[in-house]
């Protein structure tokens, strides 16, 4: 069953330029779906309008059967449903951990302070960190600082996730750390948009890829099939520039 | 010079001085603070909507009154303002306002346009990613406003607030030129009277600078315990 649709999504930011054409592709529920390209792709775009975080112009967005672009559609109800982790994390900094994990569950779901606050600490010792709970997000590294941000997106409960580059604004030895959370997430069988550029993560754990390049969904195929042999050219160049290091 | 310096003039004109005229300035200080803020995030909040013509009539209103001299202001209200109040009210002479209400006014009007300045500067300072963050988690706009976005403007807002405030206790003595009684207009009857010109407006210096300065120190350390470690 499809988690996630997109059916031939446009958007332009003026009337000039086009930054998504024509984009179609589904995610089923458990499946993770990684989505790359060249910088200036769109890719971070689309991952955005999924959850009505950039607008669409054209075609149609559906999430676990709600349309996201439709009027009556009440969007903060869907994206409490719908977990998102940025590439600059976005911890709140005015907020200790616990508070920034409790926020969305207080204010969105009506959950209790004490339910909300217990839940909080069981998904930081989930990600590794219930010994920063009273701490503030500047006083936490990057890495740790990303894995708050999966933890506060799982205390939602979300039915899918949803990841902008998870891994780009962190320095090299962080890497890891996160993707682990992510890689054990994936085997519990969350539904997962990612939009990356660790490709070792992609053969770990992806069951399809999706390649986009000028906004234009170039490539979707089942995971091997993309590595072994991509179809397009301008995939195997970007394959061959990633994976030539 | 300091030769015939009399301390007993100040000494004696200290009731007059603190009672009458300081107590005006803070009074006015206060009064202009308190409606300035609630005015200046009005407009700041016009200034930012998506409502073309709400945000062009805020700039012109921060613009225009950026662009003139206080004194001007002061005068411009003082005589305009009881031929508005006719004009309003069909009165058939123009509306008694008094300096008192006028200078209230006027300081109020004129700090809204600084402090509309200073929220909307606040506002925009918050990263765009916090705002998506805050919708990502599912709140609405007026929370996403409330427990993300302005809690954090606050901090940064805070200290210059309180310096446009010091600012503010500065130019509330240029009442004067309606003839108010505020702390300088005090020492500068005093000193006209007595003929203790030095005396007076020495002292008056001090005092505004004692209450500045210490004011500003103040705000330097609460700026320092409000920073967010980002």
């Amino acid at each position: 069953m499809a988690m996630i649709t997109l059916k031939n999504v446009d958007k332009w930011y003026n009337p000039q330029f086009q930054v998504l054409k024509n984009c179609t592709t589904s995610i089923d529920k458990g499946e993770v779906v990684v989505v790359c390209g060249p910088s200036g792709s769109g890719k971070s775009t689309l991952i955005k309008t999924v959850n009505g975080l950039e607008s669409i112009q054209g075609g149609e967005i559906t999430v676990d059967g709600t349309s996201v672009a439709a009027k009556g559609t009440n969007l903060p109800k869907l994206r409490s449903r719908v977990g998102m982790v940025f590439q600059h994390f976005e911890l709140f900094p005015h907020l200790s951990i616990t508070q920034n994990l409790c926020l969305g569950q207080e204010k969105v779901l009506n959950r209790s302070h004490d339910e909300a606050v217990a839940k909080a600490h069981k998904l930081l010792d989930r990600v590794g960190l219930t010994a920063h709970a009273d701490k503030f997000p500047g006083q936490l590294s990057g890495g740790q600082q990303q894995r708050v941000a999966i933890a506060r997106a799982l205390v939602m409960d979300p039915i899918c996730m949803l990841f902008d580059e998870p891994t780009s604004a962190l320095d090299p030895e962080m890497v890891n750390e996160v993707l682990d959370v992510m890689v054990q997430l994936a085997k519990e069988g969350m539904t997962m948009m990612v939009v990356t550029h660790e490709m070792g993560f992609a053969r770990k754990v992806a069951d399809r890829v999706v390649f986009m390049d000028a906004g234009e969904i170039v490539e979707d195929e089942p995971k091997d099939a993309f590595f072994e042999a991509a179809k397009s050219e301008r995939a195997r160049q970007f394959l061959s520039k990633i994976l030539s290091h | 010079m300091f030769a015939h310096f009399d301390f007993g003039a100040i000494y004696r004109a200290l009731p007059y001085l603190f009672r009458e005229g300081m107590t005006f300035t803070l009074m006015l200080t206060a009064i202009a603070t308190f409606f300035g803020v609630i005015l200046g995030t009005i407009i700041a909040m016009m200034r930012l909507s998506s409502v073309r013509l709400l945000s062009q009539l805020a700039a012109l209103y921060v613009n225009l009154l950026r662009a003139l001299p206080l004194v001007l202001v002061i005068f411009l209200i003082y005589f305009l303002l009881p031929y508005v109040g006719q004009w309003i009210t069909r009165a058939p002479r123009p509306v008694e306002v008094g300096a008192l209400n006028s200078s209230i006014i006027t300081f109020t009007v004129f700090e809204a346009a600084y402090f509309a300045e200073i929220m909307r500067a606040g506002i925009q300072s918050i990263p765009s990613g916090q705002v998506a963050a805050g919708y990502g988690v599912g709140l609405k706009y007026s929370q996403m406003m409330r427990y993300v976005v302005l809690p954090q403007a606050f901090r940064t807002m805070l200290p210059v607030i309180f310096m446009q405030t010091i600012v503010l206790f500065q130019d509330t003595s240029l009442v004067y030129v309606l003839s108010i009684t505020d702390f300088l207009g005090a020492a500068s009857k005093v000193a006209e009277r007595d003929g203790r010109i030095v005396e007076m407006y020495l002292f008056a210096a001090l005092v505004y600078f004692i209450i500045s300065f210490t004011a500003s120190r103040y705000v330097r350390r609460l700026q320092n315990r409000l920073a967010i470690v980002r």
